[in-house]
């Protein structure tokens, strides 16, 4: 059993209540952790126009266009920066960056 | 009953390593390695151990391998010197700071430059402060006693850090002598085996290890770093005498000799501690109450103890192998005078540096000093505090009296 | 016997005086001593001058330190008459043993008026008989071991015998010529 749940772990824990090293006991801790709180501008995704060529879902450096049954879904907010590959790789400007979140 | 034998040092703590038959070894086999290396795999070789052995390409990824061993749940070690060492600088602290208890077998030798392959304690010196812990040996039969209670002291659960055994280069690491061997089954019940609570490759519990911590995190990590090696001094001590029971031969973090009524005493390490007790004994007959303290534990540092131990000295030589270049002497005086200024305010100190690149340290050099101690208590003579010992020509020296500022 | 006695070896990188000092510290270990057996290190070339010590005591041994004052010494090689001062801080008690083809009033010239007893051996002469080959190192021992006394004879060559047959153990016919240079040197200097 791991010695201590992570989740209890803020910038207010005093050092004591720190795992042993730092180690993060648990996987895909980082889901937690919503990184789409970052973005500035935020991708669109026109499903009319998408072919489910999947060429976006590779370049996305965040794991952030989640796919089922071989199919491109919405993007994954919780997760994507904005960076704006994804936009950028589209052949049929499937996806467009808006300003803000 | 004990195994009486003839080893070098390098053969002593290859056969604590057979014996305690650890899960993996990454070393670089060539200069400036050591013999230990050799020595283990050979014994892997002849099936006498089946601990895996890695050849690497450097020094920085035997520590890196040793650390990803570690990580992984094995008990893992290393073996270098000098400039080795050197080049695992930045694996130390990594090793320390994720609290992988590995153990690193360093035999003491100077740094280049100038090129120098000799008995120096530089190399650990400057490694005082990564956050292993760190134990001396005068002699063969103490590196083979401190590497059997290394994996005891550093898996501990209050501890939890690397440990860095050693010993003096050629002085002890080459030299053969008498030494008494334990056996292997006596070995392995008093380590035991080794069950990491988490550990990488526990596929029921994922983790992570090593993660950036900003600097919200950081000092709070740091002093749980600090913490450990604090807790690591029960633990030495309460492994050093269970070590005595099973043996016959205790550790604390010091050894006292003759030092219980002395008015002189030096502190040293390693093993030129052994040649200084020859010259305790030979003053002791004369009548001049000496004594000398002899540190095996300079990380954690047992700075009360020791400042206790020497309280009743009138006054006392450090005696350091390693030169730190701030002209006062090296870091064994800067941290026994720290401690003597914070608990024992009345023991006059003087540092010396000794020894350094293997320069020969004799009987009489250290009489001389224990009679200029006493010139100093007792005739107002001045003392030439931070001299090279053995130093062709005066170089720099301060003379102290007793007038101060 | 004293206490401890002190042997210091000179030799050159390749001849075995490092070996034999430890061959030395095993058998007078062996014997129930307490013993130290090590080299000065320095750049390690075939060739180059080098030292060892010997320390054999009934007490434990504390001193780490290299031997100045040495009871007895022994040299390896008789060119390093010319270049070391090898009887520095010899005691006249003791002796000196070289390795050479001349008497030990020829070598008196090299030796700065060393009062002590001198040896000489020709070890070439007795390894090329017996083993066929120069190792100088089997014959100097045997003649310090003689001459030094830090052991019986016949524990000397019980343990030689044990420690060649185990070094030996899978060229059992070294072993004999080895011995045989052993004996021969060791009655040319008792």
């Amino acid at each position: 059993m791991a010695a201590t749940d992570i989740s209890r772990i803020t910038e207010k824990s005093e050092w004591q209540d720190l795992t042993v090293g730092n180690q993060i006991y648990g996987s895909g801790t980082s889901k937690a952790f919503h990184t789409g709180e970052w973005r500035t501008q935020t991708p669109v995704f026109a499903s009319d126009k998408c072919k489910q060529c999947l060429l976006c879902v590779p370049v996305c450096p965040d794991s952030s266009i989640p796919v089922v049954d071989c199919k491109r879904q919405d993007f994954d907010y919780d997760h994507c920066k904005g960076c704006g590959i994804c936009a950028r790789v589209c052949p049929f400007d499937a996806i467009s960056m808006k300003e803000g979140q | 009953m004990a195994i009486r034998e003839r080893l070098s040092g390098n053969e002593a703590i290859s056969y604590a390593i057979k014996q305690v038959n650890p899960d993996v070894m990454p070393a670089f086999p060539i200069t400036p390695s050591t013999e230990i290396p050799q020595y283990v795999a050979n014994y892997i070789a002849n099936g006498e151990m089946d601990t895996d052995f890695i050849p690497v390409e450097s020094e920085h990824s035997s520590m890196s391998a040793t650390i990803g061993a570690s990580a992984a749940g094995a008990r893992a070690l290393t073996a270098t010197s000098s400039c080795g060492l050197a080049l695992m600088w930045e694996e130390l602290y990594v090793a320390a700071s994720n609290r992988l208890p590995l153990a690193l077998c360093l035999v003491n030798r100077a740094l280049s430059g100038p090129i120098n392959i000799n008995c120096d304690h530089s190399d650990s010196m400057g490694a005082r402060d990564t956050g292993f812990i760190q134990i001396y040996a005068e002699n063969n039969q103490e590196v083979y006693d401190n590497f059997i209670q290394a994996y005891r002291i550093s898996e501990h659960k209050d501890v939890r850090l690397p440990i860095m055994i050693c010993q003096d280069g050629f002085i002890t690491s080459h030299a053969v002598e008498n030494i008494e061997l334990l056996e292997d089954d006596k070995v392995k019940g008093f380590v035991g085996e080794y069950e990491p609570e988490n550990y990488l490759l526990n596929a029921d519990q994922p983790m992570a290890l090593g993660p950036y911590a900003v600097s919200n995190y950081y000092m709070e990590t740091k002093m749980a770093q600090n913490t450990a090696m604090q807790n690591a001094k029960q633990v030495i001590l309460d492994v050093g005498k269970e070590f005595g029971e099973m043996s016959g031969r205790s550790y604390g973090f010091f050894e006292e000799y003759r030092l219980e009524d002395a008015d002189y005493a030096f502190v040293i390490i390693g093993s030129a501690a052994g040649t200084s007790k020859d010259a305790v004994d030979k003053l002791r007959e004369e009548g001049m109450k000496v004594g000398l303290l002899k540190l095996r534990v300079f990380r954690p540092f047992p700075d009360i103890e020791i400042a206790k131990a020497l309280s009743n000295c009138k006054s006392v030589a450090i005696m350091d192998r390693s030169e730190s270049f701030r002209s006062k002497g090296g870091p064994l005086g800067a941290e026994v005078k720290a401690a003597l200024y914070d608990y024992a305010k009345d023991v006059t100190a003087f540092n010396l540096i000794y020894g350094l690149g293997g320069r020969d340290f004799t009987v009489e050099e250290a009489e001389d000093i224990f009679r200029e101690l006493a010139g100093y208590a007792e005739e107002g003579k001045a003392f030439r505090e931070y001299r090279y010992v053995g130093l062709r020509g005066e170089g720099f020296t301060e003379p102290r009296t007793h007038k101060g500022l | 016997m004293k206490n401890t006695v002190e042997i210091r070896w000179h030799g050159r990188g390749g001849q075995g005086a490092k070996s034999a000092a430890l061959m030395l510290a095993d058998a007078a270990f062996m014997t129930g001593k307490h013993v130290q057996g090590f080299p000065e290190y320095g750049p390690e070339r075939m060739g180059a001058p080098i030292t060892a010590y010997n320390r054999i005591s009934e007490n434990p041994i504390r001193v780490h330190s290299n031997i100045y004052d040495p009871d007895y010494v022994v040299v390896v090689d008789e060119t390093l008459l010319e270049s070391v001062d090898v009887t520095a801080g010899l005691n006249p008690e003791g002796a000196i043993v070289i390795n050479t083809t001349k008497s030990a009033d020829e070598v008196k010239p090299y030796l700065k008026d060393y009062q002590g007893r001198v040896y000489t051996l020709d070890a070439r002469e007795i390894s090329e008989k017996c083993l066929g080959r120069y190792f100088p190192n089997s014959p100097m021992l045997a003649a310090i071991a003689a001459i030094s006394k830090v052991m019986t004879k016949e524990d000397f060559f019980r343990e030689m015998e044990g420690s060649y047959r185990h070094k030996f153990a899978k060229k059992p016919e070294v072993v004999e010529g080895n011995l045989a240079a052993l004996r021969m040197a060791y009655e040319e200097v008792e």
